[in-house]
């Protein structure tokens, strides 16, 4: 149980729900096909709405291995974690019944959390709306575990055999990172052995669609829903919603060599800043994301010229897409013009406290094969973004370090370094 | 900076009473601050009572553009964050922006302004939500909004374990400030007492049905029956201790020691995790169960939940073996605010050399042989709390709290109800940058 | 429907971005950017909003950023070109 504040941690298991495929092969298949995943929105009816576009998981719970039972129970978030950290913790080989359980941590990040069934069974008890008074006779046992995120780490937890330390992170955009950045650190200050981490969303629920409507922040190119994710495009017009969820099975690297897992990839650095501006504005210098990479960077011991591949956070929003394109070049100076530099948001949308952590994963598989998916729908650049983000076609190119950044409602900045494995 | 972590401000906001001395003060008198819900009409509801913070003047606390943007959740939690600034003398615009961090808990968010806006598109359509339900419902709407309002660029943070998060959310802050933060402002607070927020804690099965203000809330009672919801909560200034005092900062407490386990799932005939953070907590802290004055119990007030508490409380320090304070009798259970409330208390009872009491409680059940301190306050040398919290699905925290040294500590209080006299030689001045 | 009036659009900023009650509103404010006059973008953007629930009246969204003072957005609204 000893603390080691810089040791080396290793991605041993990955399990990915994502638009366009479910599991990990089906999520890289389609990142590094560069086709996308967003359609016109099928989960609910968005006549009326601004953007009626999502990249949505085509998701049958029951084929995915869970019970009637906890499909009834379950929000749809809680059903991807679930699944996700089953395909993890098997992708791992790790047999955690074997496993002491009070060495086994949970870390999960949701921004939003049970929306869709929150909705759901307002809708219900409040009559559509007519009673603000809302009915308590209509409440079902689960409205409680709806309102408090914190129900899909414990499910999580639970399916696990986790009785170490259970954490939801729930820093808006940059969920995903900062649950994994979380898991990170419980390793490294010896809580627990193994640590869940991942992050969920499932989002796509009329009041998620109607709040981004009201500030105009996601796409409204309804006409042509392939399409319509374009990071660093001069003719973006938004972020498009999506959905879907990641969780990795970490461990101390040394833990892992010994008893010879399959490792992924290590984390060797993560930070967070916050930009102290706005709750959704940015201003166009990044510097605060900048602060936060070469936070990251020095605790990865990298420089600049180590990293040989930036996931961003390339939401497809005007200010976004500027305020990173700043903060590589303020943090890395002229290597981000010699950087491959791309967005898989182009592909499956927008998965607000999951996709920190879907991008982590992508950074991982991009490790693991040597290959940088690229940022579909990417045909006019930007002046403002001229940087390569990688136009398109995925490449094949020699990776040894990753980074992964994230930004966020809130204000919320994160970057995370990742490395292939120290044994070659 | 890898040394211990002081509190050098307190911010609450309570049912109680607005600011730790008016708090401190009722819990001290015994005073219940439980009464009938205000903020809707509670009559359709089987539970009608809460903790309600009553003549919270939120315009005199948050500006108006900011009033708007945000649930009151968020108010209570920039009050309270202000509080504690001004506590510890600490003015953030001259500490460099990176070296702060902030991290809250949170549990249902911003739930009453969700609620209104989830009604209106419901009711009127998706064009009646407005542009701020993006950004005042979601969890992280209170720690982004402090950050925002202070200035603070660290790394900043939101962790939801429902009641057991306002420990996680301090010793994810103690932990901050052993990487690169120089100063954190932490805590928790919560406002979930509409509607939809109460039919949802109904469904739990866990909220007291009783209609006595004062004998609704009665953990490790024979007749414990639920627990009364509340809102509000508390938010405290931490720093590295060796910088605290060279800036001349006075001390409530250091964070000695935390951990934070999961209940096993049912059926695999494992034993509950509050007794093993409890005892990591103390390891971490290098404490035994004998340094311990006084341990702030998480309360729940469900007869299986009392009995586990209790269980673990005596395999630690024997039956009667340590005072158990639940002043949370006083104001209810209050989720995300719940537990930093009872850190807040803790410290004041550090302070003042007091143990609260707990109200309302009769008679123990035969399975909680605990030492409840009831009804009135006990004089005590306070050096040592442990604290515990269980999250609904099973979060246990449990935290250590120690006693500065007295050269370090901040001057006791007699008996409670003074203000702090803002010339009193213990307040240090704002540090510069 | 009537002209929209400055004192009408003072109500719906209020209602919009908060009233700090210290008279930034009050006065000759038409060339005032909402911004100096405390009202920041979402402020601008839930504006838009309101005007579009009481008044039917739709802003493009190329054109609400271009709208920086009460005259440009008074004129935009009460010139016709607003999308009803």
């Amino acid at each position: 149980m000893s603390a080691d504040p810089s040791g080396r941690v290793a991605v041993t298991g990955l399990g990915v729900v994502a638009p366009g495929g479910i599991g990990v092969k089906a999520f890289w298949e389609l990142l590094t096909s560069g086709r996308t995943a967003t359609r016109e929105i099928t989960l609910f009816d968005a006549t009326g709405f601004r953007s009626r576009i999502a990249a949505e998981c085509d998701f049958d719970p029951a084929l995915e291995g869970l019970s009637p039972r906890e499909i009834r129970r379950l929000d749809r978030v809680a059903q991807f974690a679930l699944v996700c950290a089953r395909d993890a913790v098997e992708d791992s080989g790790l047999d955690l019944g074997a496993a002491a359980p009070e060495r086994i941590g949970v870390s999960i990040g949701s921004a939003v959390g049970c929306t869709t069934r929150l909705e759901e069974e307002y809708v219900v008890l409040s009559d559509a709306g007519r009673d603000w008074l809302v009915d308590p006779a209509y409440v079902v046992p689960h409205t409680y575990d709806y309102m408090v995120p914190s129900t899909i780490a414990a499910e999580i937890a639970r399916s696990c055999g986790a009785e170490g330390p259970v954490a939801l992170v729930s820093t808006g955009c940059t969920a995903g990172l900062d649950a994994v950045g979380h898991g990170l650190r419980l390793l490294r200050e010896g809580a627990a052995d193994i640590v869940v981490a991942g992050a969920a969303e499932a989002p796509l629920s009329p009041i998620t669609s109607a709040c981004f409507d009201a500030i105009k922040a996601t796409s409204p190119d309804n006409d042509d829903p392939a399409h319509a994710s374009r990071p660093f495009d001069l003719n973006r017009h938004g972020f498009v919603l999506g959905e879907g969820a990641a969780v990795m099975v970490l461990e101390r690297a040394e833990d892992a060599h010994r008893r010879d897992a399959r490792v992924y990839a290590e984390i060797t650095g993560f930070a967070g800043r916050s930009n102290a501006f706005h709750m959704t504005g940015l201003k166009p210098d990044g510097r605060e994301m900048a602060e936060a990479i070469r936070a990251a960077m020095a605790r990865a011991g990298a420089g600049p010229d180590d990293i040989d591949y930036i996931n961003a956070h390339g939401s497809g929003t005007k200010q976004n897409d500027r305020h990173e394109t700043a903060a590589f070049k303020r943090s890395l100076g002229p290597r981000a013009y010699e950087v491959p530099v791309s967005s898989i948001k182009s592909m499956i949308g927008h998965s607000l406290g999951a996709i920190g952590a879907i991008e982590v994963a992508a950074s991982v598989l991009a490790l693991q094969h040597q290959v940088v998916p690229p940022t579909a729908n990417l045909h006019t650049p930007d002046p403002e973004c001229d940087l390569d983000y990688v136009p398109l076609i995925a490449r094949e190119a020699r990776l040894d370090t990753v980074l992964s950044v994230g930004s966020g409602f809130g204000g919320f900045q994160s970057a995370m370094v990742l490395s292939r494995s120290g044994r070659a | 900076m890898s040394g211990a972590v002081a509190v050098t401000g307190i911010g609450v906001v309570s049912p109680s009473g607005v600011g730790a001395d008016r708090h401190w003060a009722s819990v001290l008198a015994g005073r219940t601050a439980i009464g009938r819900i205000t903020r809707f009409d509670p009559e359709p509801y089987p539970t009608r009572l809460a903790g309600e913070v009553r003549g919270f003047d939120e315009r005199g606390h948050v500006e108006a553009r900011i009033l708007v943007q945000t649930d009151r959740w968020t108010h209570l939690g920039l009050a309270a964050a202000d509080m504690a600034l001004a506590d510890a003398g600490v003015d953030p615009a001259r500490l460099p922006e990176y070296d702060m961090a902030v991290v809250t808990a949170a549990s249902s968010g911003g739930t009453e302004f969700g609620q209104r806006e989830i009604e209106r598109l419901w009711s009127r359509g998706p064009r009646h939500v407005g542009a701020y339900q993006s950004i005042a419902w979601f969890y992280a709407a209170t720690t982004g909004q402090i950050s925002i309002r202070h200035g603070m660029r660290g790394p900043c943070a939101v962790l939801c374990a429902e009641q057991a998060g306002g420990l996680d959310a301090l010793a994810h802050a103690r932990r901050l400030l052993g990487e690169d933060a120089r100063l954190a402002l932490s805590g928790g607070t919560d406002a979930s007492l509409c509607p939809y927020g109460l039919a949802a804690q109904l469904a739990s099965g866990r909220l007291s049905r009783g209609d006595d203000p004062a004998r609704a809330y009665l953990p490790f009672d024979s007749h414990a029956a639920g627990h009364v919801p509340g809102e509000g909560g508390a938010m405290f200034v931490l720093e590295d201790d060796a910088a605290a005092e060279a800036r001349g900062a006075a001390s409530y407490a250091t964070l000695d020691g935390y951990a934070a386990t999961f209940d096993p799932a049912e059926g695999r005939g494992r034993p509950p995790g509050l007794r093993r953070a409890a005892e990591l907590a103390l390891a971490d802290a290098g404490a035994e169960p004998a340094d311990i004055d006084v341990v702030f119990a998480d309360a729940a007030a469900v007869p299986e939940l009392d009995r586990r508490e209790s269980a673990a409380l005596c395999a630690l320090f024997g039956p009667y073996g340590v005072p158990v304070a639940a002043p949370k009798t006083m104001y209810g259970r209050l989720y995300a605010g719940g537990a930093a409330l009872d850190v807040a208390t803790a410290l004041l009872a550090i302070r003042d050399g007091l143990i609260p009491p707990t109200v309302g409680v009769r008679r123990l059940a035969d399975d909680c042989p605990l030492d409840l301190v009831r009804d009135r306050p006990r004089p005590a040398a306070v050096r040592r709390v442990l604290l515990l919290a269980r999250g609904e699905g099973g979060f246990n925290s449990a935290l250590v709290v120690s006693a500065p040294r007295p050269s370090r500590a901040r001057p006791a209080h007699n008996g409670g109800g003074h203000g702090h006299e803002p010339t009193d030689p213990g307040r240090p001045e704002a540090p510069a940058a | 429907m009537s002209p929209l009036t400055l004192d009408d659009l003072r109500r719906l900023l209020r209602e919009a971005g908060g009233d700090d009650l210290t008279g930034a509103l009050e006065g000759a404010i038409h060339d005032e950017t909402f911004g100096d006059l405390g009202y920041d973008s979402l402020a601008v953007l839930e504006l838009s909003g309101l005007l579009q629930r009481e008044r039917g009246v739709e802003i493009p969204d190329e054109m609400l950023s271009g709208l920086r003072t009460p005259r440009q957005l008074l004129d935009f609204v009460n010139s016709g070109h607003a999308l009803r």
